[in-house]
């Protein structure tokens, strides 16, 4: 086996072996997909058209977002990546094959809420799984991008929860998950707009179900993949070995710049 | 042992306005174990982790075998191996793994050999939050040396070790010498430098205060040998007699102890003191001074040579 997959085979058992991971990328996720298929649909019959795409988004967002950077941050500050490093493992490994990973999980739990949501909860499957499948792996690479940054700009637990929260606590709300984007104040919708999990939505609406989107799911596939490239390209840039080591290539605001894009989209929305 | 394998030429180090290493130079050749001894804040640390590529050096030339290890890393890791005094492997992360997540980085087959050895071989399964605090550094040890490194750095190695684990790392370092590695080991223990290494260099505020080997060094200090001598009747105490080099004398647990720069006029004249005043002797003993008394002497004059 290479180092690479003995590094990505080990990652991958973590994410079941770790009581952390393991309630992130499945416990969690599954346990808020069953009740929104049981309480969300009694409540608004509507949601059976929206629940594929927006539990597909909530278990990417959970994993990236809320569960891969805690794990990267504490190994930075325990030592692992000195020691890491002494034996030549890359940086670059050290940030791609734990997203890896979790993208991993993410598409295994993807697939269980393919399998299930229309016979149990009568979910509205795809029209296109080729668009479906596409958007996807964007959204994963975006969030999985998103997550990595965060891990490497947050200084500790406290702020890796924090910055974590402010992208996903909102995301919930306003980014069409829980209830359409149409239903929300208009004063509302340009925030709506920063949030990749918005754009994730709009595409699989336009791109999966073929149904009309108010920002055009083309944009939004762009800009995610935009957001992505710029987020895991900041990641790699200040990523920092060692807490005790404060050479830094950049100032960690310079991971502000990741959300450029989103700040574009402010600008289509319908 | 004449081929240079390490090599330190006016290397600095700083923090800010700390200076951590200031103008240190030194020599380290095939098949010595090395030790680099300081108290804490001395720039031991700052010089390992330059060495091991951990971190950049402000100024001055380090050398490994013809790398340089700020702008050679890649090389760099094939020829060092690596115990951190502060690092740790993934909580999660079994012996196994481990041994072949690291092997696999360095290209070699993984060395299950090795952990029997060093008594991990019924802990193979067991994850790194599992091992008591001594596993953990016997695991550090075999992974740091597992694909055969020319040049081994230790940080520390036997802290927290029981004595059976900590005679096994012994005698896995001179193996490691006789092999052809070199091993430069930082430690507190003076004892462990005492009895491992070859040659020895005292950091004090960032410089060298002190090298050599750990016999030459303690020659060159005061150059005082410990004679202590009991005797039935403790006449040597009682009467308050001296002795020619011995320059004084204190007493501990019925022992008489004098220090002395000629221990061998000194304890000729003690026996004839003996002998002449009708006391007979119990023990005797004659050392030399230690390498920590050396350090102590060192650490509390400032450095001087």
């Amino acid at each position: 086996m290479t180092a690479f997959a003995h590094h990505f085979a080990y990652e991958f058992k973590t994410g079941l072996r770790n009581p952390t991971l393991m309630l992130m990328n499945y416990l969690f996720p599954l346990a808020f997909y069953a009740m929104m298929g049981l309480v969300m649909i009694e409540i608004n019959p509507l949601f059976t058209d929206t629940i594929v795409p927006a539990m597909a988004v909530f278990v990417a967002m959970v994993s990236t977002v809320l569960g891969l950077p805690g794990p990267l941050v504490e190994s930075r500050e325990a030592g692992i990546y000195r020691s890491y490093k002494v034996n030549g493992v890359p940086a670059l490994s050290i940030l791609s094959i734990p997203a890896l990973s979790t993208i991993f999980h993410v598409l295994i739990v993807t697939a269980i809420i393919i399998v299930t949501a229309s016979p149990f909860f009568g979910g509205v499957l795809p029209e296109s799984w080729g668009g479906f499948a596409g958007v996807t792996l964007v959204i994963v690479f975006a969030m999985g991008a998103l997550g990595l940054l965060i891990s490497v700009v947050a200084g500790g637990s406290r702020s890796t929860v924090l910055f974590s929260q402010l992208i996903f606590l909102p995301s919930t709300l306003i980014s069409g998950l829980t209830m359409p984007l149409e239903a929300l104040p208009a004063s509302v919708r340009p925030v709506s707009a920063l949030l990749p999990a918005t754009h994730a939505m709009q595409a699989y609406q336009g791109l999966a179900y073929g149904r009309e989107a108010l920002i055009d799911p083309w944009a939004s596939v762009a800009i995610l993949g935009a957001g992505g490239l710029l987020a895991l390209g900041l990641a790699i840039y200040l990523f920092n070995w060692d807490s005790r080591n404060d050479a830094r290539r950049g100032r960690p605001l310079l991971a502000l710049l990741a959300i450029v894009p989103y700040v574009a989209g402010v600008f289509l929305m319908g | 042992m004449n081929e240079v394998v390490l090599r330190i030429e006016g290397f600095r180090k700083t923090y800010g306005d700390l200076v951590a290493v200031e103008d240190l130079s030194l020599t380290v050749y095939r098949g010595e174990i090395f030790g680099l001894l300081g108290p804490n804040g001395a720039g031991k640390t700052s010089t390992l982790e330059c060495l091991e590529g951990l971190r950049k050096p402000d100024g001055g030339a380090l050398d490994i075998l013809g790398v340089d290890p700020a702008r050679q890393p890649g090389r760099l890791r094939d020829l060092i191996g690596v115990q951190l005094q502060l690092a740790g492997l993934p909580g999660s992360m079994t012996v196994r793994e481990a041994m072949r997540f690291f092997s696999a980085y360095h290209r070699v087959a993984p060395r299950d050999d090795l952990l029997a050895r060093l008594g991990l071989g019924e802990k193979m399964n067991s994850q790194y939050s599992e091992l008591s605090t001594g596993q953990q550094r016997r695991l550090a040890l075999a992974l740091a040396v597992a694909h055969r490194p020319p040049v081994v750095f230790l940080d520390e190695p036997t802290a927290g070790l029981d004595v059976e684990s900590r005679a096994e790392l012994h005698a896995m370092m001179h193996e490691l010498r006789d092999a052809g590695a070199t091993i430069l080991l930082a430690t507190h223990d003076m004892a462990e430098a005492e009895k491992m290494a070859d040659r020895v260099a005292i950091l004090l505020r960032g410089r060298v205060a002190a090298a050599g080997s750990p016999r030459e060094l303690t020659a060159a200090g005061a150059g005082m040998t410990k004679v202590s001598i009991r005797t039935e009747q403790s006449l040597l105490f009682q009467n308050g007699a001296q002795f020619p080099a011995a320059e004084r004398h204190t007493v501990a647990d019925d022992y008489t102890v004098y220090f002395s720069t000629d221990p061998g006029a000194t304890v000729s004249a003690i026996l004839d003191h003996v002998t002449t005043h009708g006391d007979r002797l119990i023990d005797l003993r004659v050392e030399r001074p230690s390498l920590e008394e050396r350090f102590l002497e060192i650490t509390h004059t400032g450095g001087a040579r």
